[in-house]
């Protein structure tokens, strides 16, 4: 579990990050959304230590990343797993090099047991016969599930995901929230995925922290998101007709969307 | 700085990066030095003989003249100013690269010291191989020297043979070699710095890059003033 408290984030005297205290459960993909200047990216960057936020407590299930030592905060990076919006493979290293680079550096394996491991992970994001290929060479949504393999390598206890979607067509974006989704519970991991997409949001927010303007503006998940009165977030979430008669058939027929069998 | 200069994460593969880069950097440069140097060697030596022919002055004088600027001035300044353009900006649009595109946050977010793990194999690397590097190019610029004098009239080979072993002084060699190392930490240090601080998209990597070579040339030009002072007098 990750716990957030009071976080206050300024740039040039400008706050982004007010106060913001909330948490996020271990077993469940947390969802971060808002519209862009919202404060997401500056919060998730917080949490995995690339922004120092300026007050406030980010407590890694108890510890409080902000006052660990260097090598405490160098153990809890091995088990911080981290989805970037471009991916960010390592252009030099094969899609095989690539998952298997965290296991040369911290996991004390041998060659054949990360190539394998690494293999393994490759076939849990359903990515066969690319082992050999390059970033470049490959689709952006394979290029996602790479870095999912990479990011789950060294089997962390937090996975981060930068807008996993962003330029994803609607199709590859479902498999990417499924995947994320189904590691989530397997691993029992607590995910944060920092998203403006609302297919993730209703498909599969199962903790839904909303920010407006650098505040928390409302918690909740994916079924009490069609029952807020909160304007914003009616306004950021409803935005367009297709999901203005979404919610309608849900408050309609009080079934959860998307309908299950 | 310090964080570049640190003890790196794992030995071992900061031995692999450091040969890769010893490739990369170094090697890969051997044919622009031979073809810059084969040039500029056979062109020094028409216009030494040009300028310097008079029945007062030794004909044997072109030889030696175009040695001792090949030694103290050619093979390491010069040398080491076009190579910041190729290997610098090399350097800066890579690292800048992998700034823009997460990549060195990536690594950050592993654990791992990013400047250490991009930046250090690359100084020692270069650094490593740089000394091969003034000695290809002092060879191949005697050598477009002797093709002048081979395969033209302008001067007798045995003279300018003569005049490139005539008078010779080892400590120009090593002045040579002791130079270009601290220009190759100047090209390595200051286009990873450029490289790693960049900010915003492809526009500002190309600015970074371009940044590293004019600061790295503008320092190696300083500190050419200031070692000569030094090594010299």
């Amino acid at each position: 579990m990750i716990e957030i408290k009071n976080l206050v984030k300024a740039f040039d005297g400008k706050t982004i990050l007010h106060d913001i205290s909330c948490t996020f459960e271990t077993g469940k993909t947390n969802l971060i959304i808002g519209q862009s200047g919202s404060g997401k990216t500056v919060m998730l960057k917080s949490m995995v230590g690339l922004i120092t936020p300026d007050r406030g407590e980010i407590l890694f299930d108890g510890r409080n990343q902000l006052t660990m030592s260097s090598s405490e905060r160098k153990q809890l990076r091995t088990e911080i797993g981290m989805l970037f919006q471009g991916s960010a493979l390592f252009d030099s290293e094969t899609v095989l090099g690539n998952v298997m680079f965290p296991l040369r550096m911290f996991s004390g394996m041998s060659a054949a047991e990360i190539k394998e491991r690494a293999q393994f992970c490759l076939e849990r994001v359903k990515l066969k016969g690319a082992d050999d290929k390059y970033p470049s060479e490959i689709s952006g949504g394979m290029q996602k599930r790479v870095a999912i393999a990479r990011a789950i390598a060294l089997n962390p206890k937090y996975l981060f995901c930068d807008e996993p979607n962003s330029g994803l067509d609607p199709r590859t974006s479902i498999v990417i929230d499924e995947l994320l989704t189904d590691i989530t519970h397997e691993y029992n991991i607590t995910t944060v995925i920092n998203t403006h997409d609302m297919n993730s949001v209703l498909g599969i927010g199962e903790n839904i922290i909303f920010l407006n303007r650098g505040h928390r503006e409302w918690v909740g998940d994916m079924h009490k998101i069609y029952h807020t009165s909160n304007e914003a977030l009616n306004t950021f979430v409803f935005a367009n007709d297709l999901f203005q008669k979404v919610k309608a058939y849900v408050l309609s027929n009080e079934k959860p969307y998307p309908p299950t069998n | 700085m310090t964080r570049v200069m640190g003890r790196p994460d794992r030995f071992r593969t900061f031995l692999k990066r450091t040969v890769d880069e010893v490739t990369k950097l170094g090697v890969d440069s051997i044919p622009l030095v031979i073809i810059i140097s084969l040039f500029i060697g056979a062109v020094m030596t028409i216009q030494m003989q040009l300028n310097i022919s008079s029945p007062l002055i030794p004909s044997y004088s072109t030889g030696l003249a175009t040695r001792e600027i090949i030694l103290l001035e050619f093979s390491n300044s010069i040398l080491c100013l076009i190579l910041a353009g190729k290997v610098g900006s090399n350097i800066a649009s890579e690292i800048g690269t992998m700034r823009v595109t997460e990549q060195i946050d990536a690594l950050d977010i592993m654990g791992i010291n990013s400047a250490n793990f991009l930046v250090l194999p690359k100084v020692v690397g270069f650094l490593i191989f740089m000394p091969v590097l003034v000695l290809f190019c002092i060879f191949t610029s005697f050598l477009g020297g002797v093709f002048i004098a081979a395969f033209t009239d302008l001067i007798p080979l045995n003279q300018f043979i003569y005049g490139i072993q005539t008078m010779f002084q080892e400590w120009y060699v090593w002045y040579g070699l002791i130079k270009s190392l601290f220009f190759s930490v100047i090209i390595t240090s200051v286009a990873s710095f450029y490289g790693y601080y960049v900010k915003g998209g492809s526009l500002d990597v190309g600015k970074a890059s371009t940044n590293a070579v004019v600061a790295s040339s503008i320092l190696i030009l300083f500190a050419d003033v200031i070692l000569t002072k030094l090594l010299l007098q």
